[in-house]
Parts: C-alpha cells; structure tokens; sequence
C-alpha cells in the first residue's frame, strides 16, 4: 500500500513536468506544425543560465525568473532566424532542422558550461511531507512543480480564450491565410507561439532539474516523454497534453517501481506505439482512422 | 471606388490573369462573371495581397494599394471573403466575428457586433457554437458579418453561392443587395452563377482566360444573350 | 562507388529490338532488352566494386595502424549510413533510432565472440548479426510503417532512448560494463593469402578493417542492385507520391516494411563490425547520440545516395579529430574542443537544411542537372 501511494505521487509530480513539457510540443505543433525536438536542449540551456546566476550569489527565484525570460528569448529567436524558412514545407525538413539544432545546443552547452553534474536547487524542501506519523513520498518541491505547472495552465488558458492577442494567435495557429486577410500579423503570432513554448518547456526544465543533478543531456529523455504525452492527448490538444502528461507519469512511474527503473523508456516505446496504432488522434479523439 | 489597372499575375509560367482593367463604382455592386479559369479567384487573390501581381495597381479611392501587404488591408478598408468561405471551424461564431473587428478600417466606429446579430438573426442564435457546425448558408453569413465588422469600405466577395441551395442564394444576395443600399458599401462579387449575380448587380465585368472581354451596366450584359451564351453559360 | 539516378538510362536495347525476327512479339524484346539492362546494372556495380576493393587495399595497407582503425569506423558507420540513406532518401522514412538496430547486431556479435575459440567463423557471425538485426527490424518496421512525419520520428527517437536501459536490464548483456568482444584469430589462410599479395602482415586491426571494407563494398553492390531494381522503384514511387503509388497498385505498407527491413539489417551488420572493432559493446556505446551521428552523416552527404553516404560517413569519421585539434590549438579544454565536432556537423545540418536542403551531393547533383539543361 505505502508503495503503490508512493509510486502514485511520484508519477503524478512527474506527470505534471510531462505535461508542462507535453503542452510546449502541442503549442508549437498547433501554430506551425513542426515538433521541436530541439525544446529539450532549449530547456536545457535556459536552466544553465539560472545555476550561472545562482551560482553569482542572486536567490533561486532570480535564477528562476532569469530562465524563463531566457526560453521566452530563445524560443522567439528560434522561430525567427531557424524555422521560419522551413515552415510550411516538407515535414522532414523541420525534423532534421530541429535534431540538427539539440546537436548544436547540446555541444555549445557542453562548451559553454562543461559537461560536469552539477546540483540544482530545489525550494520548498525535498523531503517528505508529514501527514500525521508517516511521511509519504510528496515533498514540498512536488507540490510547488504541480502548483506551477496549474498555473502556467490558468495563465495560458485565459491567454488564449479571454484576449484579443490570444485569439490573433489561435486564428493564426487555425487558419493562416484567413487569419491575414482579418489582419492578422501571422509572422508575429507565430514567433510568440514559440515565445511562449519555450517559456513553458524552461520551466519544464527547472522544474526537473530541482533536487536533481543538471547536465548536457538530462532532458533529453524529456522530449520523448514529453512527445509520448503529447501524442496521447491528441498532438493538437492543450487539455490533452496536460492529460497525456499526468497519465505517462503516472504510468512510467509504476514500471519504474515494478519492472525496473531502466525499461522505463522502453515503456514510454510501448505506449507511444500502442496510441498511434490504436488511436493515432489521441486518447480523445473520436477518429481511429488517420491517413498518416 | 474600387479600380483595377492592368492588373497581370502568374502562377509559375501560367498567366492567371492579363492586363485586367475595370472599375467597381462606389456603393454598387459589381459582378465579376466568367467560366472555371477565367482568372476570378486570382483577380481578388492579386487585390488583396494574397498573390503578388507582376504588373498593374490596384486603387482604393485613389489609394495604391498593389503592394501592400496582405496584413495591412483590413485596416485600409479591403475586405476579402475568400473562396470556399474561410471559416475558422475551429473558433466559435462569436470568436469569428471578434476576430473580424480587431483590425478595423481607420477612422471606423468600433465594430458592433450586436449589428451584426441585428442584420443575421441566425448567428445571434448560435453565437456560442463552435463554426464548424454552422450549415453552409450560415457559414456565408457568418464570414460576410465577418467582414463587416471591421467596417471596410470595399468588399470582395469570392463566390458565396458555392455549394448553396437556390433559396439560400436569394436570401443571401438579397441581404447584399440591402446592405449596398442601406450602407453604401462597395462590392465586387465573384460568381460562376452569372444570372444569379446579375440579378442584384449594378455593373458586370466578364472575364475569358484572364482577360476582360466585357465590361458594361449589368442590365445590358443581361440582354447580351450571345454573350451570354458564350462566357456566362445561360 | 555507384550512384543512384532518378533519370532511366536511354535506351541500350535498340539493336536488340531490330534483331528481333518477324515471328517474334514486342514483349520478348521487351524482356531480353530488360534483362539486358539489369544485368548491366549488375556487371556496372561489380565492376565498380572490384575497382573499389583495389583502392582499400591500397589505402589498407599504406596507412598506419591508426588510420586503419579510422578507416574501420568509417566502414561501419558507411554500411549503416547506406542502409539509412536507402532508408530515409530513397523511401522518405525518417529514423532516429538506428543506433538501436546497431546495437542488436553488436550485441549478438559480442555473445558469440565471448570465448577466444570462436563457434564459427568471422563471416557467420556477420551473417548472424545482420539476420537477428533483420527480424528485430521487421519488428519494429511493421508498426512503423504505418507512421510518418515527424511520428516515425518520435516513435525512433523514443527507440534510440530506450536502447541502452534495455542493454543494462538483462544482465547477460553485461550490464553497465558491457560485454567484451574477442576478435578471434585470423584464419591461417587469409594470412597467407594477404601475404601473398601485399606481402606485409596482417594484424588484427587491419584484418577488422579489410572485414568491414569487405561488409561494405558487399553490402553497397546489393543495395545498389535494390535501388535500380523494381523495389527501388516502387520504394521512389512511394517517397513522392504515395496516393499516386496506392492507385498504381503498389502495397504501401509491403514497400515501406521492406525498406526499414533492409536498413535495420545493415544497421546490424554496421553494429557487428563496431563490436570488432571497438572490441567492446556497452550501453554507453548507443546512446541516442550515435543515431544522429547517423543521421547527420546521412543529411551531410545528401539524402539518396550511396555515394552520399559514403562520403557523410567519411566527413564523420575524420573530421572531428581535425576539429577537436583546431579547437585545442586555439586554447580550448580538451573536453571543450571534443565537444567542436558535433558542434560543427550540428551546425552544417542546419546549414545544409536552410541554404540547400537536397544534402550535398543532392545539391551537386541537381546543379550538375541544371547545367545539363535537364
């Protein structure tokens, strides 16, 4: 029992990066079509530039705050100067743009900022809460991921049905040439999807690293989970990705505890495989026919 | 007014339209009539920015609109209702039409969209569903309330009896028609259902493989059955 | 090395079509003409071959040990690249997770060269490797099929990432350390016999090398004959038009599982010549990084072509030490200037996307087209 709670507690914080992770992917996959296989590496940057300015003596919160102004930079540069040439063209022109750009990340991280682990902090504590005699597996740093990534959701959620820019970039996201024609500026849309993409994967990324040790590659696995959960909700739904995240947390998290802690990406394999054969629009999706 | 001069475009070594020349007299509506290919789409799609002309202007009340950008027309007063409608299915009515008024010609009121719901009582009823469950006859409406929103001074409209039922057609150019004259909007009306078209136009201009082939009031255009016979297929 | 081409050749059959007699029909002609042709493709291939085998050994034999150990990490990485260029350019499937297939092969090689007296010889090891990679590649190829875009690539990527904790759960397979690999004794008639015509020895380094120039010169005949042939055909047909190629009859799914099939087992066949070659296989080894070393030694030398290939796996195999030693002249760590190299071919395959997105030898190609006036 005290292992089936733990197991479920762990998967649900980590469910709830997967998702921040998951809904990333669908932002940018909505407005352009592409999966950004680079996010991971973006990610990973971002928290590199808060332990530089952790490590020059400012709070956390700085260095929290430092990255996600950072994604929101990189992502927007990104989509400017990278992608924007590709967009609209054949599929794997973007996938190779993208896989050549986490090379190039990972290497100038590496460069930049070595290759060693390095510790990252994790606020809140990372011990195990008490409820009553026993302590259970949820820390404070779990319930500030899960409390984070909620509100990012809110924020974006009200971004995109209550605003005129939010509808501007859903319209642009829809329906690009009858989004130009209602005066839309597409282009701009377009770089603030990937703005804010970005900014959500950052935080993915912090999120992640805190209480954990931070290195070139630490989210590469990251963008695969984060595609699997995508792909589960439905690559075009937001609400989807959070869903597809909890449930990949959950799940992987039980074959960690129970099969092992190396099949878990194997695991994530399986699932992903098992949804585009079974049901290749998402768990939700009404359709089991796609013409992939 | 509305005018076009010379206007020529090409898709790759295809020439869509060549050396177009009319003029849409303000706060009439003029029908742009002619078979499949004849270049209609493209003659709107080279008006509004979507396709870049290689020769000719493209006026607005004198204003030289030819190279603007796509983007920027909404606010000078163009209005395209492209073919095949351009609904975002995906947004509700309401959203639809909000979009609509967010990028309003200059100097216009802000747009009211209780007007909207005045003029197209169907879509008050329906502001709230999604557009993808909107009939075809709504679907027209609601992309010309669209349009209206951002109160544009010319609009352009690519063949909005497509796929139609004749009743609905009636309905929907009658309401155009009333509109012209209510409000003094100028239309340019693309339609291979010529008679239809000329039934509520002011002028005519036909076109056969992206030239002009005639252009006059379209009461004579009507009466021009050898002409009608030849490009507007009745 | 020879080359794929999307033009037919123009016709070498008219002779044979005015030598048919007045009794005999159109389609006789037809077939010994096609017939012809084919096995003029093959004698081509072979001959190129046999050229490129002279060369090797030439090459082989006047390098130092440590260029032949180079030369074998560009033969293996040159018979999995052209697998995936097959792949990738020619059937327009995309596949990040390569490395895995690698790793079925060496790992099968390092279980049966685990004692120094070897069950069988070099050769049926290779085989082995290359029919265990094939089946796991039919495997994952059937669902696989039934993907594309940036799908097929996530589904590979999740592959690649999977690999390694696959290698460290079964503890047959080693574990973390891995499993060493024994390259056995060289056959006391391949000593004579490379005595005979070279008249130098033979080590081990180099005799891993000869294998894996040998796999590749072998393998690349074969997927040249594959490409010029009816599959390759089909395999074309479907990359750029699959709804035209489903109207036409050609089984999509058949077509697209062949493909991956066939990479997969050249994928293996790579693996099992790097086990011999870095004479160990562990986890570490096949990391998501080698499937896109793969992939970038595919988009650098061009999508499509084996010649492509070879020269993106050549570009991977040399350039990084030249690299590596720019950066740690110009006063880079030496981590630092290690890390210079996929900096380099990152930053080339987004190059390469953005200014000419036909790869290199595709970019040439078409130039060389336009010139023609084609």
């Amino acid at each position: 029992m005290q292992q089936l709670l733990t197991t479920a507690l762990t998967g649900l914080t980590l469910g709830a990066v997967y998702a921040a992770f998951a809904l990333a992917l669908c932002l940018i996959w909505r407005s352009t079509r592409i999966v950004n296989f680079a996010q991971a590496p973006m990610a990973m940057i971002t928290t590199y530039v808060a332990l530089v300015v952790i490590d020059a003596g400012y709070s956390y919160w700085v260095g929290f705050a430092a990255a996600l102004l950072c994604g929101l930079v990189l992502g927007a540069v990104v989509e400017r100067v990278v992608v924007r040439p590709v967009e609209g063209k054949a599929h794997i022109n973007a996938v190779i743009l993208t896989l050549g750009l986490f090379i190039v990340l990972h290497s100038a991280a590496a460069i930049i900022f070595g290759s060693r682990y390095r510790s990252f902090p994790a606020p809140f504590g990372l011990r195990g809460l008490k409820v009553g005699d026993t302590s259970i597996a949820l820390t404070g740093f779990g319930i500030f991921t899960i409390v984070a990534v909620v509100v990012v959701m809110a924020l974006l959620v009200l971004l995109f049905r209550y605003t005129d820019l939010g509808l501007k970039m859903r319209a642009a996201a829809f329906n690009q040439e009858v989004a130009r024609l209602l005066g839309v500026r597409v282009g701009r849309m377009l770089t603030l999807g990937w703005a804010l993409a970005a900014l959500v994967g950052s935080l993915s990324g912090l999120l992640i690293a805190g209480g954990s040790l931070v290195h070139p590659g630490y989210m590469d696995s990251v963008v695969v989970y984060g595609f699997v959960a995508a792909v589960l909700g439905g690559l075009d739904s937001p609400a989807g990705s959070v869903i597809g995240g909890v449930l990949l947390g959950l799940s992987l998290s039980f074959v960690s505890g129970y099969v092992g802690s190396e099949l878990v990406a194997l695991a994530a394999l399986v699932i992903l495989m098992g949804v585009l054969l079974l049901r290749p629009g998402g768990l939700f999706s009404h359709t089991a026919e796609r013409r992939v | 007014m509305f005018e076009v001069r010379d206007l020529t475009a090409s898709y790759g070594p295809v020439t869509a339209l060549d050396g177009v020349s009319f003029t849409a007299p303000a706060g009439k509506v003029t029908a742009v009539l002619g078979a499949n290919g004849a270049g209609k789409t493209t003659l709107l799609r080279a008006a509004s920015g979507l396709v870049r002309p290689t020769r000719g202007t493209v006026l607005l009340d004198g204003h030289d609109l030819t190279r603007t950008p796509v983007e920027r027309m909404s606010s000078l007063g163009l209005a395209h209702v492209p073919e095949g409608r351009g609904v975002i299915t995906e947004l509700s009515v309401e959203e639809n039409l909000r979009l609509g008024g967010l990028h309003r010609a200059d100097g216009a009121p802000p747009a009211d969209m209780g007007r909207i719901y005045r003029l197209f009582p169907v879509l008050g009823d329906r502001s709230s569903a999604t557009a993808h469950v909107l009939s075809g006859g709504e679907r027209q409406m609601l992309v010309i309330g669209r349009a209206l929103m951002a109160t544009p001074k010319v609009l352009l409209l690519d063949e909005p009896s497509l796929g139609l039922a004749p009743r609905i057609v009636a309905q929907i150019f009658d309401l155009l028609r009333s509109l012209v004259e209510r409000e003094g909007l100028t239309v340019v009306l693309v339609e291979q259902n010529a008679r239809s078209a000329l039934s509520i136009a002011d002028r005519g201009v036909v076109l056969n493989l992206g030239r002009v082939v005639a252009q006059d009031d379209a009461s004579v255009l009507s009466a021009d059955e050898q002409l009608r016979h030849a490009y507007l297929g009745f | 090395m020879p080359t794929t081409s999307t033009t037919s050749s123009p016709g070498t059959g008219s002779g044979t079509a005015s030598a048919a007699g007045p009794g005999t029909s159109r389609f006789a002609g037809v077939r010994r003409l096609r017939r012809r042709r084919a096995s003029s493709v093959l004698l081509r291939h072979l001959l190129v071959a046999l050229a490129g085998l002279v060369v090797v050994v030439l090459v082989l034999e006047s390098t130092s040990s440590f260029r032949n150990s180079q030369l074998a990490s560009m033969a293996y990485l040159g018979i999995a690249a052209g697998g995936l260029t097959v792949l990738t350019g020619l059937n327009g499937q995309l596949s990040l997770g390569h490395g895995a297939f690698m790793a079925v092969g060496a790992y099968t090689t390092a279980l049966m060269m685990q004692d120094s007296d070897p069950v069988m010889p070099i050769v049926g090891v290779l085989v082995a490797a290359t029919a265990v990679s094939l089946v796991v590649g039919a495997a994952v190829g059937v669902p696989a099929a039934r993907l594309h875009g940036p799908y097929i690539a996530g589904a590979t990527l999740a592959l690649a990432i999977a690999v390694p904790g696959i290698a460290l759960y079964f503890d047959r397979l080693g574990g973390e350390q891995g499993l060493s690999v024994l390259v056995p004794e060289i056959p006391v008639w391949v000593l004579d016999a490379v005595y005979f015509v070279t008249g130098s020895e033979l080590d081990s380094t180099k005799y891993v090398a000869y294998v894996g120039w040998l796999s590749l010169i072998v393998s690349y005949v074969l997927l040249a004959n594959l490409m010029r042939s009816r599959v390759g055909r089909t395999w074309r047909a479907v990359r750029d038009d699959e709804v035209a190629a489903e109207i036409a009859g050609i089984h999509l799914g058949r077509a697209r599982v062949l493909a991956f099939v066939v990479s997969a087992a050249c994928a293996g066949l790579a693996g099992a010549v790097m086990a011999m070659a870095v004479r160990i296989t562990a986890p570490s080894g096949f990391t998501l990084n080698l499937s896109l070393v793969l992939l970038s030694a595919v988009v650098l030398g061009g999508l499509g072509s084996l010649t492509g290939a070879l020269i993106g796996s050549a570009l991977l195999t040399f350039l990084p030490q030249v690299v590596t030693d720019l950066g740690a002249g110009a006063g880079l760590t030496d981590v630092q200037a290690a890390e210079l190299a996929p900096l380099v071919y990152g930053l080339t395959m987004v190059a390469v996307i953005l200014l000419a997105p036909a790869g290199i030898v595709g970019s040439i190609r078409n130039a060389r087209r336009r010139s023609r006036g084609v």
